[in-house]
């Protein structure tokens, strides 16, 4: 999801007859849908996870500004062009409440931007893809957006606290950002023949990578085990992805669009849609960094943040300028 | 007031609001700090929405069927009113901000002035938008003065910032014919009559935030007459990139 693969750092699930007096209070407050406070006592192991994973999510939401930002001087009308523009200032904010959860944890915001810059931790792969029509506009808003509310909104109820209610604000916005872009498919689909094809060449290239969002199949694995014990999990990612495709495969036909997986059909017996194969060493080469846009996404983010470091040096060289004034006429 | 008069002079207002967005808008995912970024956008969404509304005005004013999308996009760069100022390029952060907040103080004035206008549309903008424009120039204001009275570095960068845009900021002030129509039928500002206040605000600000005001007075001139700088040709051909590349479609 915004937050792939992340890793619990332990070898295998706790063992309740493992787990001292203090975990097995911990576990057991988990278990009673209690939720987690920032003072309350933690396993080591739950709080670098949950850094994890929510500066995981933090960063997406900041380096997702780009793909939009990269067509929101040239969005084809002022009513387009205002709803995106408040959109990119939504995934902003959201950036904003998850680093404030994630601060709460006792890490600071300079230090995992730095870690993003570092390359040490991701950001969703789905960010690695370029956006090359105005219809990608539509099909982010429609394909991601639409992917990180089924993520997001189980999360509301995560054991975390800071990080459940910062869930509640996103999910309210997210809902929003999917309608405004099926909503310019629409207007595609519904429009010149040249229009009707951005959209269908749109759907072909998000697709597969929407998908993937969701993260390989880790039924099987500890550190998604680990993290459902937490609740800081609570669908797999198969589960996740098959509720995605049966809620969007009926959108794609009403918008008259083809789905580009030749497998794809209605399973009655299991009342889901079945899909084809995901490839998933392309999602390795994403991760690995060999993404269409790994470098730019990257580098942009980077720049952005070193071009800012005088303006940020000088905010604070004037608020200390100010605070010895204040002290001064004080004194 | 004629109305190809009225509808030069809406344009005017329009066009600014639209071009300044356009330029923050170019800032998307770039800011020095998320909450700049934020900010900025906020700023141009409502300039969006200001422009908006203009230029809806000066199409059903026109009466030729130009709606706001038409008026944005299809016109070239000679038929825009906006002011050189605005179309200035972002350049770095003090930039963005000395042109932002000269802009901001003569846009206030501007659309105060206009709250008892004649006509009443105009007078509704410009009260709508007064509101939002006032928060603009909190931000800008504090900026300049948080950049010239900041670091050694961030003090060279604003004065620069400033000395290289003051000669696009003297043409708000100076009236030509359609502002004096305007002005005279009640419906716009009298823009002379803002420029002690502009010259006091701006200089309270400059003097806060140590940074000397440019001795050199001259401006240049143009913008509202739709003689503008190289700079507009380049910002126009990608806002209006789709509606030229496919004529007749809806978005
Ligand atoms: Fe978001
Ligand atoms: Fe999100
Ligand atoms: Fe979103």
């Amino acid at each position: 999801m915004y937050a792939q693969l992340v890793d619990t750092g332990l070898k295998k699930v706790v063992d309740p007859a493992e787990m001292t007096p203090e975990e097995r209070a911990f576990q057991a407050r988990v278990d009673a849908d209690v939720k987690v406070e920032p003072k309350d006592w933690m396993p080591d192991a739950y709080r670098r996870t949950l850094v994890r994973q929510i500066q995981q999510h933090a960063h997406s939401e900041i380096v997702g500004m780009l793909p939009e930002g990269n067509w929101v001087t040239r969005a084809p009308t002022l009513k387009r062009k205002a709803i995106l523009m408040a959109k990119i200032q939504d995934e902003g904010g959201h950036g904003l409440y998850l680093y404030s959860a994630a601060e709460t944890l006792g890490v600071s915001r300079d230090d995992l931007i730095d870690d993003l810059h570092a390359g040490k931790v991701k950001y969703s792969s789905i960010f690695n893809y370029p956006t090359l029509n105005w219809a990608d506009i539509g099909a982010i808003g429609w394909l991601v957006d639409g992917a990180a509310i089924m993520n997001q909104i189980p999360l509301c109820r995560c054991s975390y606290g800071p990080y459940a209610r910062a869930m509640v604000r996103i999910c309210k916005e997210e809902s929003f950002h999917q309608r405004q872009g099926f909503d310019i498919m629409l207007s595609m689909c519904r429009g010149t023949p040249e229009q009707k094809a951005m959209a269908q060449d749109s759907l072909d290239r998000w697709w597969w990578p929407s998908l993937m969002m969701f993260g390989p199949p880790d039924a099987e694995s500890v550190h998604s085990a680990q993290s459902m014990r937490w609740k800081i999990k609570l669908l797999s990612n198969d589960e996740l992805r098959q509720r995605f495709v049966d809620q969007t495969v009926p959108q794609a036909e009403f918008l008259g669009l083809t789905v580009p997986d030749p497998a794809l059909r209605w399973n009655e017996e299991r009342g889901h849609h079945d899909i084809g194969p995901i490839d998933w060493s392309e999602f390795q080469d994403v991760l690995r960094g060999h993404g269409p846009c790994n470098r730019d996404r990257l580098r942009t983010r980077k720049q952005a943040w070193e071009d800012g470091e005088w303006v940020r040096e000088a905010a604070m060289a004037h608020a200390r300028k100010r605070a010895e004034r204040a002290a001064r006429a004080a004194a | 007031m004629k109305d190809t008069d009225r509808f030069e002079f809406l344009l005017r207002f329009g066009d600014s609001a639209l071009v300044l967005a356009q330029r923050l808008s170019e800032w998307v995912g770039k800011g020095p700090i998320v909450e700049e970024d934020i900010a900025l956008t906020n700023v141009g969404l409502d300039l969006v929405g200001q422009a908006r509304m203009w230029l809806s005005c000066a199409g059903e004013v026109e009466g030729r069927g130009r709606d706001e999308d038409a008026l944005a996009f299809r016109r070239d760069a000679h038929e825009f009113r906006n002011a050189l100022l605005v179309e200035q390029p972002n350049g770095g952060y003090a930039d963005t901000m000395a042109r932002q907040f000269l802009f901001d103080h003569w846009h206030l004035l501007a659309l105060k002035a206009m709250e008892g206008s004649r006509d009443e549309r105009v007078a509704a903008i410009a009260a709508k938008s007064a509101k939002e424009v006032a928060y603009h120039v909190e931000r800008s204001t504090d900026w300049v003065i948080r950049l010239g009275d900041g670091t050694d570095v961030s003090h060279e960068r604003m004065q620069d910032a400033i000395d290289g845009l003051w000669m696009f900021a003297g043409e708000l002030l100076l009236p030509d014919a359609v502002d004096d129509a305007a002005a005279r039928a009640g419906i716009g500002p009298d823009l002379a009559a803002l420029a002690s206040p502009w010259r006091e605000a701006v200089g309270a600000a400059l003097a806060e935030a140590t940074i000397a005001v440019p001795a050199d007075d001259w401006a240049q001139r143009g913008g509202r007459q739709g003689r503008h700088t190289e700079h507009l040709g380049h910002l126009l051909a990608e806002l209006q990139f789709l509606q030229r590349a496919y004529p007749g479609a809806q978005w």
